[in-house]
This record gives C-alpha cells, sequence and structure tokens, in this order.
C-alpha cells in the first residue's frame, strides 16, 4: 500500500514538473489564437498519459481512476483543453478494453497506449445529443465492410486525431431502439470527411468538429466486442468513468479559480489592506474553498469505489454535478474578486469562465445528472 | 566509466519552513520531502554522460532516514541504474552531517569505484557546502566544485566553475570529484512508463554501522530562528538620489 501512495505521489510530482515546464508558459497565447497544441501533444505522449488507464498488459501503466482523476485535476487546473486531449481518447481506448474483442484488444490498445492512434467518441448528432438512441448514423454491413452514411457533431479530436469510436445505428428499425445501435473502431479514411471545426466560447486550442460520413466503409471485425446490438451498452457501461473524468476536470478549474483569487487577494489593496481582509473577500474564499474541497473529496470517493468494482453510478452523477458546478461558480467569483482586471483578457480568469460551463452540458448535462440522482436515491430506499 | 552521485531527501524547495516551537531545528513532519534541487542537477548530468557515451553506469546513493528510498527512486525514474540506500537515521528530524556524509560515501566509493562523483554543491537545508570538497580530501581525488560545464576528456575532466567574478575554466585529474552549481544543465521530469519501470531497477539497502562510520552529530544546535521578515522598501525620486544613497548609506558603490 505504502508502495502505491509513493508512486502515486512520484507520478503527481512528475505531472506537476511536466505542467510547469511545458504547458502553463503556453496556455495564454495558444488560447488566445485558438490553436492547436502540438508541441503540448508529443510532449503528452512522451510523458506516456495516452496509455495511463490502459492496462500494463497492453503497454499502458494500468493507473487506478483514483490516479487518473488527481492527473485530470492537475491538467485541467493548468488547461482543461488539454486534459480534453486524453480524456475522450481514453473513454474510447476504455471501451475497447472492456467491451473488444481479443483481437481487437491486441491491435488497438497498444497503439492507443502510445497515442500512434488517437481521437474519441462519436456520438453526437445535431438532433441527438442526451437522446442518443435518436441518432440517424448508419452502418450497413457489406460484405466484409460496414458502410457508413451520416453527420455527427461536437466531436472532440477529430480533426488532428486519427480514430474514434464511433455510434452507429446497425439496424435502424429495432425496438427497443438500442438494440440497433453499434459501436465501430473507426479510422480515417476515404469517406470519413471532417465537415468542419467548430467555434467555440471556450475550450478553445483543441479540436471540436462536425463529421460527415459518406459511404465510409469500416471492416467488419472493427465492431466493438463483434456482436451488433451492444453500443449503446458499452458507450453507457463507460459512464461512470467518463463522468468521474468530467467531475476531476470540474476539480481542477474550481482550483485554479480559487488559487488565483487567493493570490491576488493578498496582493491587491484597498483602503489600506489587502482585499483579502475585507470580509466580503473572505466570504467567497472561504465558499470558494469549501466547494473545492468537497468537489475533490466525492470524486476521489467515486473513483475509490469504481476502483473497487463497488455500485458508483450515483456517486460519480453526483461528484460530476457538484464539481462542475462548483467550476462555474469559483470561475464567477473568482472573476469577481478581481474587480475589472478579472474582466481583462490579460488575465486567465476569464479563460476559466469560458472553459466552466462546457462542464455542465458534456458527458450528460447537469439536468440529467440531477435527474438520475434523483431515481437512483429513490431506487436504492424504495418506500 | 561508472558515475556515483550521492542525493538527499530535503524539504521541497517550494514549502514554507517552520521553525519547531522549541527551536531546535524546523518542522519536518508532514511537509513535503523531495530531493535537493542541486542533486537532481548532478543526476541529470550523470545520465547525460551515459546518454553520450561517456558513461556506463549511474549509481545514486542516499544516506539518512528510511524515506530516502523515494528520494532514490526519483532517481531512477529520470534514469540513474541503481540505487544504494544507507540507512543512518530514524529520526526525519536528524541530520547527518557532511564529514559523516563523506566517510560513508567514501566507503561506498571503496567498494563501488567509480570514476566519477557527481555532488551537488550544497543542500538547501542545512546549506553546508562541504560534503564534496571533505570526500575529496578523504578519497584523496582531485575537486572541481560549482560546476556550470563538465567535459570528459580521457583521464581528465575539464569543469567550468562560477567563482565570484566570473568563471574559470580548469582541468582536473580522474578520478574526480564535482560538485554542480544551478546553470549546469535543467533536470528532466521523469515520464510515466519510467517511474513504472524504476520500481524494478535495484535499490539496495545498508546500514552506516555495516560500513563502519559513526554517525553521531559532532555539532550542537545553538537556536533556531524565523529570519526577520522583510521591511518596506523605500522610494527614490531619482537616479542621483538613488546613487547618493548607495554611495552614502548602504556604502555599496
Ligand atoms: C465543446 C463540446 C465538446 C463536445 N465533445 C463531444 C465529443 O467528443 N463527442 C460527442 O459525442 N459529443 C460531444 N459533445 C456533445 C455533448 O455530449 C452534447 O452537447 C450533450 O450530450 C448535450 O446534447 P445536446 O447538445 O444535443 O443538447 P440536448 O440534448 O438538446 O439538450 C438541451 C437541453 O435539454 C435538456 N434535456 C434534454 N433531455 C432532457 C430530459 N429528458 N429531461 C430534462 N432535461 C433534458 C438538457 O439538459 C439541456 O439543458 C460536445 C459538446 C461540446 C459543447
Ligand atoms: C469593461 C470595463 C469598463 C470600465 N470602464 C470604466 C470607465 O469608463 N471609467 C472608469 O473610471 N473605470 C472604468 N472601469 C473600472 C471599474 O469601475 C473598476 O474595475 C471597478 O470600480 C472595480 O475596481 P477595481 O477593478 O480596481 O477592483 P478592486 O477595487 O480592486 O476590487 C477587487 C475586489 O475587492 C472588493 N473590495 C474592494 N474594496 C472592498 C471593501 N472595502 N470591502 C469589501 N470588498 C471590497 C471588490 O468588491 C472586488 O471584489 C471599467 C472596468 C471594466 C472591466
Amino acid at each position: 500500500m505504502n508502495e502505491q501512495i509513493e508512486q502515486e505521489q512520484m507520478i503527481l510530482d512528475s505531472v506537476d514538473k511536466f505542467l510547469r515546464t511545458d504547458v502553463d508558459p503556453y496556455v495564454h497565447d495558444l488560447e488566445a489564437k485558438d490553436e492547436y497544441p502540438a508541441e503540448i501533444v508529443e510532449k503528452m505522449k512522451e510523458m506516456g498519459l495516452f496509455g495511463c488507464i490502459i492496462s500494463e498488459d497492453y503497454g499502458g501503466l494500468g493507473l487506478s481512476t483514483q490516479t487518473y482523476a488527481k492527473i485530470i485535476e492537475r491538467i485541467s487546473r493548468s488547461w482543461m483543453s488539454v486534459s480534453g486531449i486524453i480524456n475522450s481518447h481514453l473513454i474510447m481506448a476504455s471501451a475497447v478494453q472492456r467491451a473488444g474483442t481479443q483481437a481487437q484488444k491486441s491491435e488497438y490498445l497498444p497503439r492507443f497506449a502510445t497515442g500512434e492512434l488517437r481521437g474519441g467518441i462519436g456520438l453526437t448528432e445535431p438532433d441527438a445529443g442526451t437522446d442518443l438512441q435518436a441518432i440517424r448514423t448508419v452502418a450497413v454491413k457489406d460484405g466484409e465492410d460496414y458502410v457508413v452514411n451520416g453527420t455527427k457533431t461536437w466531436i472532440t479530436n477529430s480533426m488532428y486525431g486519427n480514430t474514434i469510436a464511433l455510434l452507429v445505428k446497425t439496424d435502424p428499425k429495432a425496438e427497443p431502439r438500442h438494440r440497433g445501435m453499434s459501436l465501430l473502431i473507426a479510422e480515417k479514411g476515404p469517406g470519413f470527411n471532417v465537415a468542419r471545426k467548430l467555434e467555440k466560447l471556450g475550450y478553445r486550442g483543441i479540436d471540436t468538429c462536425e463529421l460527415e460520413f459518406k459511404d465510409y466503409r469500416v471492416p467488419a471485425d472493427r465492431l466493438i466486442g463483434g456482436v451488433e446490438g451492444r453500443g449503446l451498452q458499452q458507450i453507457l457501461s463507460g459512464l461512470e468513468l467518463g463522468r468521474i473524468n468530467v467531475a476531476a476536470r470540474g476539480v481542477g478549474v474550481a482550483r485554479a479559480a480559487l488559487d488565483m483569487a487567493v493570490a491576488y487577494a493578498q496582493q491587491r489593496k484597498t483602503f489600506g489592506k489587502p482585499i483579502g481582509e475585507h470580509q466580503a473577500i473572505q466570504l467567497m474564499l472561504g465558499e470558494m474553498a469549501t466547494r473545492t474541497e468537497a468537489a475533490r473529496l466525492l470524486t476521489d470517493n467515486a473513483a475509490r469505489a469504481y476502483d473497487a468494482g463497488e455500485r458508483c453510478d450515483m456517486e460519480a452523477g453526483m461528484a460530476k454535478y457538484f464539481a462542475t458546478e462548483a467550476a462555474v461558480t469559483n470561475a464567477m467569483d473568482s472573476m469577481r474578486v478581481h474587480g475589472g482586471y478579472g474582466y481583462s483578457r490579460e488575465f486567465d480568469i476569464e479563460r476559466l469562465y469560458r472553459d466552466a460551463p462546457l462542464l455542465t452540458i458534456g458527458e450528460g448535462t447537469n439536468e440529467l445528472q440531477r435527474i438520475i440522482i434523483a431515481k437512483q436515491i429513490m431506487e436504492r430506499n424504495p418506500a | 566509466m561508472k558515475v556515483l552521485v550521492p542525493v538527499k531527501r530535503v524539504i521541497d524547495y517550494n514549502v514554507k519552513v517552520r521553525v519547531k516551537a522549541d527551536g531546535s531545528g524546523v518542522d519536518l513532519a508532514n511537509v513535503k520531502m523531495s530531493m535537493n534541487p542541486f542533486d537532481e542537477i548532478a543526476v541529470e548530468e550523470a545520465i547525460r554522460l551515459k546518454e553520450k557515451g561517456a558513461a556506463e553506469e549511474v549509481v545514486v546513493v542516499s544516506i539518512g532516514v528510511k524515506q530516502a528510498q523515494e528520494t532514490l527512486r526519483t532517481a531512477l525514474a529520470m534514469g540513474a541504474d541503481r540505487a544504494i540506500l544507507v540507512v543512518a537515521a530514524d529520526d526525519v528530524h536528524q541530520d547527518i552531517e557532511p564529514l559523516a556524509v563523506a566517510k560513508i560515501l567514501k566507503a561506498v566509493i571503496d567498494e563501488e569505484q567509480p570514476g566519477l562523483v557527481l555532488a551537488g554543491k550544497q543542500a538547501i537545508d542545512n546549506d553546508m557546502n562541504a560534503t564534496g570538497q571533505m570526500l575529496s580530501a578523504l578519497l584523496g581525488w582531485s575537486q572541481a566544485t560549482f560546476a556550470s560545464k563538465l567535459e570528459i576528456e580521457g583521464d581528465s575532466a575539464s569543469v567550468t566553475r562560477e567563482v565570484d567574478g566570473g568563471l574559470q575554466t580548469i582541468k582536473v585529474k580522474m578520478p574526480c570529484v564535482v560538485t554542480v552549481d544551478l546553470r549546469l544543465n535543467e533536470p528532466r521530469y521523469a515520464s510515466l512508463p519510467n517511474i513504472m519501470k524504476a520500481k524494478k531497477k535495484p535499490l539496495d539497502e545498508k546500514t552506516a554501522a555495516d560500513l563502519g562510520v559513526d554517525v553521531t552529530p559532532r555539532l550542537t544546535v545553538v537556536k533556531t530562528t524565523e529570519p526577520e521578515g522583510r521591511k518596506a522598501g523605500i522610494k527614490v525620486e531619482s537616479v542621483d538620489e538613488l546613487i547618493k544613497k548607495l554611495k552614502d548609506e548602504a556604502g555599496v558603490i
């Protein structure tokens, strides 16, 4: 046990050094220009981050979800967009790790782990986000291939990445609808077109795009698990990990906002004393710090349960909901603490203020989270 | 050639140190500890020598409490090949004095026979700046302190030293002890795969008694106090006034 704690500490120390040296100095410029952090991505490959939760048997690091969440928290504290480069990539990888055939695991996981193949998940469509069963992208079997036609949107890592886990309908007429849904490992090729990169409020630098599939052929052995009709389940069973992941990003953004406010409150003076000595600022700092700590503990607890193989659907949902709201509120409060400078592009607060709201939308909106938590709490406590 | 690098576990340089209430030292319980930054530079230089083909093996040695294992693992993750831990204390507050450290290192070096010892110029906890020098005296080897550049040329080393008022380049015969300064290099951080691999690298453990070295302190700490808080500066109106003050009041020009 001690050895594991020691190793986690070494990993986190190294991640911190990586962030201080090779990320922090470049964030402000890259984000302002909405420029892809290509050099940072190369360094992330060297660091081994693309394989952090892929099993050691397949060339990954096999880190626990608890350690992974702490890494994501740190990265997001520096720049949320950088965490996005590995987040959806690892959701794709974990779908293959959990549900893939032996051949798919051997073929893909080692290449996902090095970052040679990297990308994310293609679920959302123009007319289907929360209601994924309404997707219309269709894959039709033709000989040894599936032929895919349809449109996906909001797909992160799809311009500079080369592979996505693509959710399709293999049987559009199936009832219930999810029985006709399948997940394909889709590498770029003829008919897989990036239609356009989307302009975003925040989460800049990273590529989020609209994709068009026109008679795009995928060899049939890329069907994850080898059996049709399991796609939605394969994605949903990765949701807990996804939510812990987004929760950790929330903790990171909340902490960045807090850290900046704490530093500024001790430097900035009004009426002859540091603003941190005014009660109005203290009330905000007190709430921000408590929120951050609560978010971190909820996230760590969900990750611990996930690692232990305990049921954690509700716990992961609570962490996701609370930590991402903490990020939004802390970003706003930190801006208030910064006065006029918080509103300036020269400071980093306004970036956090633009980045944080995405977290309340992605990986299950926070409205949905609360509805699911309510259902789960009633289910676990029948009258 | 084998390169030996002593590394010390010290309070992390980011930690704001607190003096213990009884004044016997600074509080080290539950604070973050890391590798002495100068030692990190020494480890980096040793690894670079290996990468250049100028060294075959990098051995790191730490002397102190058992927890110094963590420091050694960090060095192994950076790229050192093998580690030796000499347990010489069981209380984290017990600092092993430079002479005892130098004697222990000499004993290790007698066994290991490295061609070069690369050490930090000083540890940031007690700032003694003595171990490397004492070690070279005990070994009877040449020494070059405060290195900002190191070049191995056959059986000698060319070392640029940071001295008052500039740089001095000297040539020393190998084997030798070189202590490194801040500008020698920028130490790498370990990649996560290398951290995992470091688990499998050999880490031997010995005790000071095994090596026949008495580590009983010879120095007595009389008192430890916080440095005085920084006082507010003054503003001057003009360059002339600044020069006048520097001349007449501060007496520095
Ligand atoms: C920057 C960014 C990156 C993204 N990256 C990816 C990606 O990599 N891959 C991918 O597949 N998708 C991605 N998405 C899409 C994201 O997952 C969806 O936006 C999200 O699932 C919500 O879907 P939607 O936008 O269609 O909203 P809708 O589903 O239309 O929801 C609109 C509103 O209605 C509410 N709502 C919907 N249904 C219910 C209900 N039953 N009960 C109560 N309220 C409800 C929602 O909470 C929300 O407030 C990304 C989105 C963004 C903004
Ligand atoms: C877009 C923009 C346009 C602007 N246009 C103009 C303009 O046209 N003309 C002009 O003169 N100014 C302008 N301003 C400046 C604006 O009026 C100041 O930003 C505002 O007065 C706050 O001052 P500050 O930024 O120095 O914050 P600070 O005064 O440093 O306040 C920082 C934080 O400390 C809190 N605080 C300060 N003192 C106390 C106290 N005693 N007790 C409790 N809390 C306290 C504040 O509420 C705030 O949360 C503009 C600002 C912006 C962002």
